[in-house]
């Protein structure tokens, strides 16, 4: 086992969930590769190949785009998330990059001291890494249901 | 609810939604009785998902399950999803494909169109049990529906009166809907929002276009959809069915919303990817949104090029899932293909200007807790029900009011 991938990937999520958590949403494009993927999709539409998701972006410019609208157009309550991630499974593609597969799951905290699990499901990565800096070259979010509770703003 | 407070339509008439409605557990019933299992068209979902003799998907009429069916002969039905013998459901699965329908709980046999085949151990073992010669398990199948397709759209009915669907929702919003389902679709996949609101609340907000670009503040920030802009609302059917549309520009230049110090203009936000907005008139009549319903559960969506149905199903006075089915044509090509996959962000629960609407119907849900007397007020644009060119306009909210209060006779 490559203990110190393994480090490197786990830090990376890690990271990457603290970023989400503490609401640092300014951050969260910069775990992608300038070119990166990012899509959340169902088990359902994943496993029969359907290519609806439910947020879709092929580049960090269009993240920045999606915390924009978040910060500055879209409503919603005030809320946060606490994502728990585990079962983080690594295999080296090449000397750059990595794939991942994870499990997570998200509790939703609303501002009225409501607290839900709000997803589960798996992280699908492919890390790219360079030195000491690992970013997402694709992550897909395969949720493990097929239905989301009234909305899901604050990426996962 | 307490019985305290009066049960009797606001005296204003449609300009009115007293707040009982969207609380009362009696209401609720009676909606299930007089509205879905009534003289109504059910959305059931597209011929696309059952292309293929036995496929098969379960869905919902109001409360009550369903299946729906292709048969050996091509046709599509809709039948109640509960065995004849217990009541329990016979089909468990949300889709597949089959040559018969077996209840897992005592192994009586359907057929594709619904009828009862088989019971199991009819006549008993080695002449030991079994049921008398003279019983009539049938007596409790489960019902048939009336099915209609419409453009690849299916719908049924438990109700002989419902009238051809066509007339159903009137000419116009026919048109409209022959427009977006101009050729053979393809599914690309689909989800559910779960709403803390009742099932009325979100079909109003579908057909209200006030709020469009007064909520959903991405369209506005970025000059996408104003009132200002032209369109028009068509109001069809009993009033019930509806389809507005607008003809956006990306450069408007009036200064309405400005000069009315509305929130909707924060400014100076711009995309740094609007490649995602691009869009083609696969139309060819300018008309880059439409939405559509037809009462009591169906949206149609053409957002630019993202496309979808939606199936509005109540689940409890204060609960109702919106089934979202995104489409596009068998003839997309790869770009078309990855065009709709970026458009997809606008809308469902994550969409920039739909996710605020899951919300907004929970948030008068919670707003008229204790209120139950009270009204609220639909003015805008009249008091009547009629088609308009503008769009600050309630008028197919009031539609909805119309037909509804017909069935219900309240």
């Amino acid at each position: 086992m490559d203990i110190e991938l393994q480090l490197t990937v786990e830090n990376l999520l890690a990271r990457y969930v603290h970023a989400l958590d503490d609401d640092r949403l300014e951050e969260w494009p910069e775990f992608f590769a300038e070119k990166g993927r990012y899509r959340i999709t169902t088990a359902e539409n994943f496993e029969r190949n359907l290519p609806l998701p439910i947020i879709y972006a092929d580049s960090r410019a269009m993240l920045r785009d999606r915390v924009s609208a978040l910060r500055h157009a879209n409503i919603y309550e005030a809320q946060r998330y606490r994502h728990a991630v585990s079962s983080v499974l690594v295999e080296r593609i090449d000397a750059r990059t990595a794939r991942a597969t994870s499990n997570f799951q998200v509790v939703r905290i609303m501002h009225t001291g409501e607290s839900i699990l709000f997803a589960s499901g798996r992280y699908l990565d492919r890390i790219c890494i360079d030195g000491a800096s690992a970013r997402f070259e694709e992550k897909i979010v395969v949720l493990d249901s097929r239905a989301v509770d009234t909305l899901l703003a604050i990426p996962i | 609810m307490a019985a305290t407070e009066p049960r009797v339509w606001p005296s204003e008439g449609l300009t009115r939604v007293p707040y009982w409605i969207y609380q009362d557990e009696n209401v609720y019933a009676r909606e299930q009785e007089r509205i879905y299992r009534g003289a109504t068209w059910n959305f059931l979902g597209l011929e696309a998902e059952l292309r293929d003799v036995g496929d098969f998907k379960t869905t919902f009429v109001g409360d009550m399950p369903v299946v729906v069916t292709r048969d050996e002969r091509g046709a599509l039905n809709c039948f109640e999803n509960r065995c004849a013998h217990r009541g329990a459901l016979l089909c468990l699965k949300d889709r597949g494909s089959a040559k018969e329908i077996a209840c897992v709980y005592h192994n009586w046999t359907y057929d594709l169109q619904g009828n009862l085949t088989g019971v199991a151990f009819r006549r008993g073992i080695k002449g030991q049990g079994g049921m008398p010669e003279d019983a009539q398990p049938e007596s409790q199948a489960p019902r048939k529906l009336r099915v209609t397709t419409f453009c690849g759209l299916v719908f049924a009915t438990l109700s002989e009166a419902t009238p051809p669907f066509e007339r159903y929702v009137g000419a116009e919003v026919a048109a409209r809907i022959r427009r977006v389902m101009k050729e053979p679709v393809r599914v690309l996949g689909g989800y559910s929002q779960i709403l803390p609101s009742n099932w009325k609340l979100y079909f109003e907000n579908v057909k209200d276009t006030y709020h469009a670009s007064l909520l959903h503040l991405f369209f506005s920030t970025f000059r996408l959809n104003r009132l200002e802009q032209k369109g028009g609302v068509i109001v069809g059917g009993e009033g019930g069915s509806h389809a507005s549309f607008t003809m956006m520009k990306t450069d408007s230049s009036g200064d309405e919303y400005e000069r009315a110090g509305m929130r909707s203009v924060s400014g100076g936000y711009r995309l740094e990817a609007p490649q995602m907005l691009d869009s083609v008139d696969e139309f060819g009549d300018g008309v880059t949104l439409q939405i559509l319903t037809v009462f009591p559960g169906f949206v149609l969506q053409q957002i630019m090029n993202c496309l979808a149905v939606r199936q509005v199903l109540p689940k409890g006075v204060g609960r109702t899932e919106l089934v979202w089915t995104a489409f596009g044509y068998a003839s997309d090509d790869d770009e078309m293909a990855e065009r709709r996959m970026k458009q997809a962000n606008l809308v469902g629960p994550s969409g920039y200007i739909s996710l605020e609407d899951g919300a907004a119907t929970g948030f008068v849900q919670r707003g008229t807790q204790g209120a139950a007397g009270h009204a609220s007020v639909v003015e805008m644009g009249g008091r009547g029900v009629a088609s308009s060119e503008s769009r600050v306009t309630e008028t197919s909210v009031r539609g909805l009011w119309q037909q509804y209060r017909k069935h219900m006779e309240l």
